[in-house]
């Protein structure tokens, strides 16, 4: 373990790439092989099967630490990490020891088989024998999350240096649903023909969001529009006989969208799409809440298939016949895409989706300006000889958003934040005139620097009203203006509207209380937009 | 039927108030007669018609608020004001920071100030006092702040320092220029390499050198000084220079940053330091404990930090303890990290 504390610390004491790959190149170089493949299986999102509960957790620590448990949950907030949590209040290790990563996570495994006290008994053992940081590892193999600043393409990186393999191959290697346990380092990585995973995704290529005018990304011509979805962004791959839904966060959601099954009626298997996930009433998407309900649902009840049913939207072909199309130019990929799926009854689930035509960047702006109509957030520009890369790359692909719609909005309650904000006040609630009432209608807490964070936390200690345990009732008279991408009915909420992404776009210190948005303001943007 | 007896101290909108006396204690509004506990600006705030301090704090207070009118007062003294016995007595915070006793008619309360119980080599070490009743700070009043071992963090700065300079690296320190800072030098093994200092963080150890504080040689940063001529040099300067030009003359450098707050892994990464040091000039968890149990107080004021938590954990103990809403911590540029 003390092998993997180096790493992670390394890795955490640096905002520098190269540092970091620096790091984990000795590591994956010099570690045992087991304790690499969970390396990887851990810094890609995988972990242990949890034996123990949080809530179990929780009270040990407490009762290691000899606080109650109330104040361990008035601290884990603050904290905002419940592993970090546990290893600051506990007392210091009494012990030392040093077995590898590995061995922690066979202990782990190994719980579900011992009684319940007697888990408890080894979980105290291992937090007793293991320094800060080696203990809030262990603590994160139980709770999971293991985000420390290594990106996918960072990792991959350190395994193509260290392995002297491809990377691109690598990065491959590394999708789709393996775990630790079904494989091994070596038929992971290394095995020169490792059996073809039939549900294994393709790494996903991301576009980045473009900020200057488009007129400087050349000849319009070299470039194809299509919108900018708000969905799913998922690959669907039909492969012997069968098909599988992948999200671009690698999670598996074949089952979540039954209606997608229906593709290998009509397509040949051997073909692998990139699209975007979408509830479609027929001939357009419908709005963003519609597909939120079917999110996060792992069967879905028939009464919502009927009521939101969803479909592909296709703009990408990355497979056909089993053959890789990822290095073909776009323009050629998307003639097969649209010549593969012209034709197709209106009841396939998968459909093009449809290419912008446009004769200069001004023309473009107009269409794009017209988004919303469509249900679209922007449009995407790519370049006709651009490959299927993998990860965010800038040169290529570009998504080109609306602007997002903006009110301005008065401050009246203020809550600490957590973890890297813990003594900062972050998450606000903001209200909108309704006569001389305000009335509340949104939560937000990013889109200012740190030093306006500083600035409002002050100012906040200064103007509290009320304090109901940690919120506080401010005095209204700070004016920001929110900036959100959507906006939907919700009768849960006193406002009657909730807003979709909603931020902090500007602190209007020129603007007084009184100049704010109305909710009647917010009630025609819902009119418009909902 | 007796009169009920008016609290010896009261909290009012200029602050701490003793009406036996007619005087203030750290007040943040402009009072007649102000009692500073010690010189950070939260603490001792410009306007008042006349300040009571220690000798020890008095020149730091005057090199930051300019002409006033002070008056000292030695640690220990007592010296009466009114109806009430005052004195005051080290807080273990920065050098010569105080906490301030209060005696009405035989009843004690003590204002901590800011205050650690650890020693730190360099400010004169926190005396407990017994009290009935104790106004306590808790900046860091949750069981997660827990500090290391002063010996092992002075171990791993010099360490530190001593790698960097061995790769041929600056090590760029960032500490509040009053306290923080000195505390930080006093700390560094000195034959490691030169020691240079901010501005504003060598204004302040000319003031302490001269009252006799051991601290160790420095070399104030000018324009004109050349760093590639003291290659392997720790530089000690605010927070705010740390990332700004003026750092950037050192060249390569790795940088750190020594708080409380670096106990959180969340603080530490948004600080962007190469490294966060546990070191802080504030009683820990189990430091607050201690002070208050030493002071056999039954009634316990929290002022602030996470007051609500940590008296509602008094509470459970037994403490009769409320909450004081104060402006302290809240009025510098980087406030909530001042109190570090």
């Amino acid at each position: 373990m003390k092998d993997f504390a180096r790493l992670f610390t390394a890795v955490d004491q640096t905002t520098k790439t190269t540092a970091k790959t620096k790091a984990l190149t000795a590591f994956f170089t010099e570690a045992a092989d087991d304790d690499k493949l969970w390396t990887v299986a851990l810094f890609s999102g995988r972990r242990p099967r949890r034996a123990v509960t949080t809530t179990q957790l929780r009270e040990w620590a407490a009762e290691r630490a000899g606080i109650p448990l109330w104040l361990f949950e008035e601290s884990y907030p603050i904290v905002g990490d419940l592993a970090e949590t546990i290893t600051l209040v506990l007392p210091p290790a009494e012990r030392e020891s040093d077995r590898p990563l590995s061995h922690w996570i066979n202990d782990l495994r190994d719980l579900s088989k011992v009684e319940p006290e007697a888990r408890k008994t080894r979980i105290l053992a291992a937090w007793d024998e293991l320094d800060t940081t080696e203990r809030f590892l262990f603590n994160k193999l139980i709770t999971g999350g293991f985000r420390i600043g290594v990106s996918r393409k960072i990792m991959t990186r350190a395994l193509a240096q260290a392995t002297g393999r491809d990377e691109a191959n690598l990065a491959h290697r590394l999708m789709g649903g393996w775990t630790p346990e079904s494989t091994s380092w070596h038929a992971l990585i290394e095995a020169e023909d490792p059996e073809a995973d039939e549900s294994r995704p393709y790494p996903f290529y991301l576009a980045y969001q473009l900020d200057e005018a488009p007129e400087t990304l050349g000849d319009p011509g070299d470039w194809l529009a299509e919108w900018k979805w708000d969905g799913i962004r998922g690959q669907l791959l039909l492969r012997g006989g069968g098909h599988h839904v992948w999200s671009r966060g690698e999670e598996l959601m074949t089952d979540r969208f039954p209606e997608l099954a229906r593709a290998a009626d009509f397509l040949p298997t051997g073909t692998a799409f990139d699209g975007e996930i979408l509830a479609w009433d027929g001939t357009q998407p419908m709005p963003f809440n519609a597909l939120q309900k079917r999110i996060g649902r792992k069967t879905v009840p028939k009464k919502l298939l009927t009521e939101a049913p969803v479909v592909m939207l296709a703009y990408d072909l990355l497979e056909v016949d089993g053959e890789d199309l990822r290095d073909r130019p776009l323009a050629e990929r998307r003639e097969k895409l649209d010549a593969l799926l012209a034709g197709l009854p209106p009841e396939a689930p998968v459909r093009p989706s449809p290419r912008i035509a446009f004769d200069d960047w001004a023309d473009l702006a107009s269409t794009r300006a017209k988004a919303r109509d469509f249900r679209a957030e922007g449009v995407m520009l790519k370049h006709r000889a651009s490959p299927y890369l993998d990860g965010r790359r800038k040169g290529d692909w570009w998504k080109w958003k609306l602007d997002p719609l903006t009110v301005d909005a008065v401050m009246i309650y203020a809550q600490q934040g957590h973890g890297r904000r813990a003594n900062l006040f972050t998450d606000f609630t903001f209200a909108a005139w309704d006569g001389n009432e305000l009335v509340p209608f949104t939560k937000a807490y990013s889109g200012l620097t740190d030093a306006e964070f500083r600035q409002i936390t002050a100012w906040v200690r200064r103007n509290t009203l009320q304090r109901f345990g940690p919120v506080r009732q401010v005095r209204p008279e700070q004016v920001f203006e929110i900036a959100f991408e959507g906006i939907h009915d919700s009768p849960r909420h006193k406002s009657g509207l909730a807003l979709r992404f909603p931020r902090m776009a500007r602190w209007r210190h020129d603007k007084p209380a009184q100049e704010a948005n109305t909710l009647a303001d917010l009630r025609q943007l819902l009119e418009a937009y909902g | 039927m007796a009169l009920m007896r008016e609290p010896v101290l009261t909290f009012t909108e200029q602050g701490i108030f003793c009406p036996a006396g007619g005087f203030h204690i750290d007040p943040w509004r402009p009072v007649d007669r102000a009692l500073i506990t010690h010189g950070h600006a939260d603490h001792a705030r410009p306007g008042h018609r006349r300040y009571l301090a220690t000798e020890a704090a008095t020149p730091v207070i005057r090199h930051r608020l300019g002409e006033i009118s002070i008056d000292t007062i030695r640690y220990g003294e007592t010296r009466r004001i009114g109806g009430a016995t005052v004195s005051f007595h080290p807080a273990g915070h920065i050098p010569g920071s105080a906490q301030v006793r209060v005696e009405v008619g035989g009843e004690v309360w003590v204002v901590s100030g800011d205050y650690k119980v650890a020693p730190d080599g360099l400010s004169e070490p926190f005396e407990p006092l017994r009290c009935h009743a104790f106004v306590s700070e808790c900046t860091f009043g949750l069981p997660v702040f827990k500090w290391d071992d002063e010996a092992r963090v002075r171990v791993a700065l010099n360490d530190w320092w001593a790698a960097n300079a061995a790769q041929g690296r600056a090590s760029i320190l960032g500490a509040y220029s009053l306290g923080k800072a000195q505390r930080l030098l006093a700390m560094l093994d000195a034959g490691t390499g030169p020691i240079l200092t901010h501005g504003a963080v060598e204004n302040t150890n000319e003031v302490l050198r001269a009252q006799g504080y051991a601290l160790p040689g420095t070399l104030r940063v000018t324009p004109d000084l050349d760093p590639k001529a003291h290659p392997g040099a720790l530089v000690v300067a605010p927070p705010s220079a740390l990332g700004t030009p003026w750092a950037r003359r050192f060249g390569p450098a790795s940088t750190g940053f020594a708080s409380g707050w670096m106990r959180l892994r969340g603080v530490r990464r948004r600080r962007a330091a190469d490294r966060g040091f546990v070191i802080s000039d504030h009683a820990d968890w189990d430091g607050l404990q201690q002070a208050i149990e030493a002071t056999g107080a039954e009634k316990i004021f929290v002022t602030h930090g996470y007051t609500d938590i940590f008296a509602r954990w008094l509470t459970s103990r037994g403490f009769d303890a409320q909450v004081v809403p104060t402006e302290f911590g809240s009025d510098e540029d980087d406030s909530a990290e001042e109190a570090a």
